[in-house]
């Protein structure tokens, strides 16, 4: 990894704290033009009105300006839709270890997402219920446990 | 008016529209998780709003962006169905606008994900997704009213009654787009039907159906949502905060 594409993948999500842009992975591309030291990262939104956006593509060129790249352009692609199959392992085990129950592999394109049991990431009970398909966050859905009655969230497969 | 300008504007439109509806349940759900549901799902039309605005500003290329697009135009500009810009009534006429508008934007944001215009094909690809969980949403509350007390159930089917017939203009032809609306009312019927019957609703019979949206010829009702979302922008240019 070069030290820009370090950088920009060292950005947390605003609204997720505990995980990376790269972990979530909405961090698509990191170019650098050796010539001139400008820097283009691509990124993408989790959901097409995702109001994290701007605090990301800031934070991005702050963090690139802190490592030596002032110039650094964000752009935005919305192709290939971003899907939760893209955060990684490491993602994974955080959102669980924040009490953010992981999502499950996604749905096939236009098919409705079946409900599958969702393991509270508090007591790891598999006797959940789904309280809304829409949480705190246009990611997330609100959860409870059968089990221990916690409410939890869960980042919903997409 | 025709050609993609038109279409993506109109589409766009929907979204808008939608999105600024569905923003008036702010703080006024019957209850909290409904209140984030709606406000969620009037972020996901907002979004697809504003990507649809913004490319069809590109294809104008008449210095346009989204903002002069959806702060900018007068009534008669502006290209939505009907649907959407009917007032949200009761909670059930709501949900019966959501199911409907879902039911028709899932399978025509499939179509435009595989149509050849690639910014189009990729803003469906990534609004399909969003529009599943509407349809999901949409469909169990249709459910559970219908098939819930004889209140509940009355007042959803004289919501289904209500909005059924501004769904038709959904579906007027267009041979000439990148997806032709006609070509979606099947699934949009497939859609429907079941869950309709699972609901004890009854389907209404095709009579009345008002048009006029997509050449900008709108109920009285556009005139005021656009006051109110549009004044701050119009009083104050160009306004951040």
């Amino acid at each position: 990894m070069t030290d820009a594409r370090l950088a920009a993948a060292s950005v947390v999500d605003p609204e997720i704290r505990v995980i990376t842009i790269d972990e979530l992975g909405i961090l698509r591309a990191v170019e650098e033009d050796r010539a001139s030291g400008r820097v283009t990262v691509t990124i993408t939104p989790t959901y097409t009105g995702c109001p994290a956006m701007d605090v990301i593509r800031a934070d991005v060129r702050r963090a690139l300006a802190r490592a030596g790249y002032p110039d650094a352009e964000v752009r935005t692609v919305y192709s290939p839709p971003w899907s939760t199959d893209w955060i990684s392992d490491v993602g994974r085990a955080k959102l669980a270890a924040a009490g953010i129950a992981p999502p499950s592999p996604a749905p096939a394109p236009g098919v409705v997402a079946l409900t599958l049991a969702v393991r509270c990431p508090l007591c790891g009970s598999p006797e959940t219920e789904q309280v809304s398909r829409f949480g705190s966050t246009a990611c997330k859905a609100l959860w409870r446990c059968r089990s221990c009655s916690e409410p939890f969230d869960h980042l919903k497969a997409l | 008016m025709n050609g993609p300008f038109a279409f993506a504007l109109g589409l766009g439109d929907d979204a808008l529209i939608a999105a600024q509806r569905l923003a008036e349940w702010t703080t006024r759900a019957p209850e909290m998780e409904e209140d984030i549901a709606l406000a969620n799902i009037a972020l996901d039309q907002l979004g697809a709003a504003r990507l649809l605005l913004s490319y069809a500003g590109e294809l104008e290329a008449a210095g346009r962006d989204e903002d002069a697009l959806a702060y900018l135009r007068d009534d008669r500009e502006f290209l939505n169905a009907l649907l959407v810009e009917l007032p949200n009534g009761d909670f059930a006429v709501t949900m019966a606008k959501l199911f409907f508008l879902a039911a028709y934007q899932l399978p025509l944001y499939t179509a435009l994900a595989s149509c050849p215009d690639e910014r189009l094909a990729a803003i469906g690809a990534k609004a399909r997704k969003e529009s599943a969980y509407h349809l999901d949403h949409g469909a169990l509350w249709v459910r559970r009213l219908g098939d819930g007390t004889e209140e509940s159930h009355r007042r959803m089917q004289d919501a289904v009654d209500h909005v059924w017939p501004y769904t038709h203009e959904l579906f007027a032809a267009d041979p000439a787009a990148p997806v032709d609306p006609a070509g979606l009312r099947a699934a949009f019927d497939e859609t429907v039907g079941p869950v309709l019957a699972e609901a004890t609703l009854t389907r209404p019979e095709r009579g009345w159906a008002p048009t006029g949206g997509r050449k900008g010829v709108h109920t009285e009702h556009l005139s005021y949502l656009l006051a109110e979302m549009q004044v701050l922008h119009r009083a104050h240019p160009g306004a951040q905060w």
